[in-house]
């Protein structure tokens, strides 16, 4: 069974493993709490869903009035991020609480966020290109070199690796280690790295 | 936000670890795991540095052993470390002790701290 929460990354700190005693990286994710808005099914959606929303009391002011008519099935006051978890769901109803006590018996997740942004970045940051030497007469430094052929093809192929945009884009990181999971602050540790910055939006989901 | 973070720290800092800076000279009491069997095993040495903060603190103790020099770093908060004893504190103006690694015989001595 699919399980799913929504949270934000506090950030990286480490813990010690109390069977190794070797320090392990860790994430904090503050998840939850969450509540189930909506349930999409394959007769009357097209595919199978569990919509759920991240309950922040202090961003009420964000919610306008459409969705608050769409909450209103589930009860719920106010909802700062709403994601689908697809696939078979559960028994969960409209209305039910999600929190990582839910999470009892995962050992890994999978965990989505939005990177950090970079901004406009060359071929060498972007996509590892080698670049050329700094000196020995060297003219050819950081330049991304032939993009294509004159005579044939005469055009720069789709999807060239060039520069441009870099980050601000999701990211999925799978099968991260769940270290440990404290119910009573809802702060679940993760090993590994998330991606986003400190108090991005992240989709946790395991099975 | 970070305050979250510095919770989940605080619940894995010791607080039997003595106070001591770098110039002193401590014996670090080290559980060595061999197959199922625990000991404690003692690194005697002069801190030459201590790094990073909170539940990151690291310590660099150095010793010379049979002429050669032999640095471990630990992490301070390690559940590793089952005591660390300080001997003697030396007197030294610096924070990081690495000019120490060039020094030899009686010029790596560090002398000891005297409170008036």
């Amino acid at each position: 069974m699919k399980i799913g929460i929504l949270g934000r990354k506090m950030g990286c700190s480490q813990v010690f493993d109390p069977e190794t005693r070797e320090v392990v990286p860790v994430t904090v994710i503050k998840a939850g709490p969450c509540l189930v808005l909506q349930k999409k099914t394959k007769e009357k959606d097209g595919y199978d869903a569990l919509q759920i929303g991240l309950i922040e009391p202090e961003k009420k002011k964000k919610v306008n009035k459409p969705l608050m008519g769409h909450l209103k099935a589930s009860g719920a006051g106010s909802a700062s991020f709403i994601r689908e978890i697809r696939g078979e769901i559960s028994t969960l109803t409209v209305g039910s609480h999600i929190s990582l006590e839910n999470f009892e018996g995962v050992e890994k997740v999978d965990v989505v966020g939005t990177s950090k942004g970079k901004g406009f970045q060359g071929v060498v940051f972007r996509h590892g290109f080698r670049g050329g030497a700094a000196t020995h007469g060297s003219m050819f430094h950081r330049a991304p070199g032939s993009i294509g052929a004159s005579s044939y093809p005469s055009r720069v192929f789709k999807g060239t690796r060039m520069g441009g945009r870099m980050g601000g884009k999701r990211v999925t990181v799978t099968n991260l280690k769940i270290v440990r999971i404290d119910t009573k602050n809802s702060l679940l540790l993760v090993k590994g790295a998330v991606p986003g910055p400190r108090n991005g939006l992240v989709v946790v989901s395991g099975q | 936000m970070v305050n979250i973070r510095e919770t989940v720290e605080k619940e894995q800092m010791r607080s039997d670890i003595p106070d001591f800076k770098a110039g002193d000279t401590i014996k670090v009491h080290v559980k060595v795991r061999e197959g199922d069997k625990e000991r404690i095993q003692v690194f005697q040495g002069i801190v030459i540095a201590r790094k990073h903060g909170g539940i990151r603190e690291t310590i660099t103790v150095r010793k010379v052993s049979s002429g050669i020099g032999v640095e471990r770093v630990f992490p301070l908060h390690s559940p590793i470390i089952d005591k660390i004893e300080v001997v003697q504190e030396g007197r030294v103006r610096r924070a990081k002790l690495y000019y120490l690694r060039d020094l030899k015989g009686k010029k790596a001595k560090i002398s000891e701290l005297r409170k008036e």
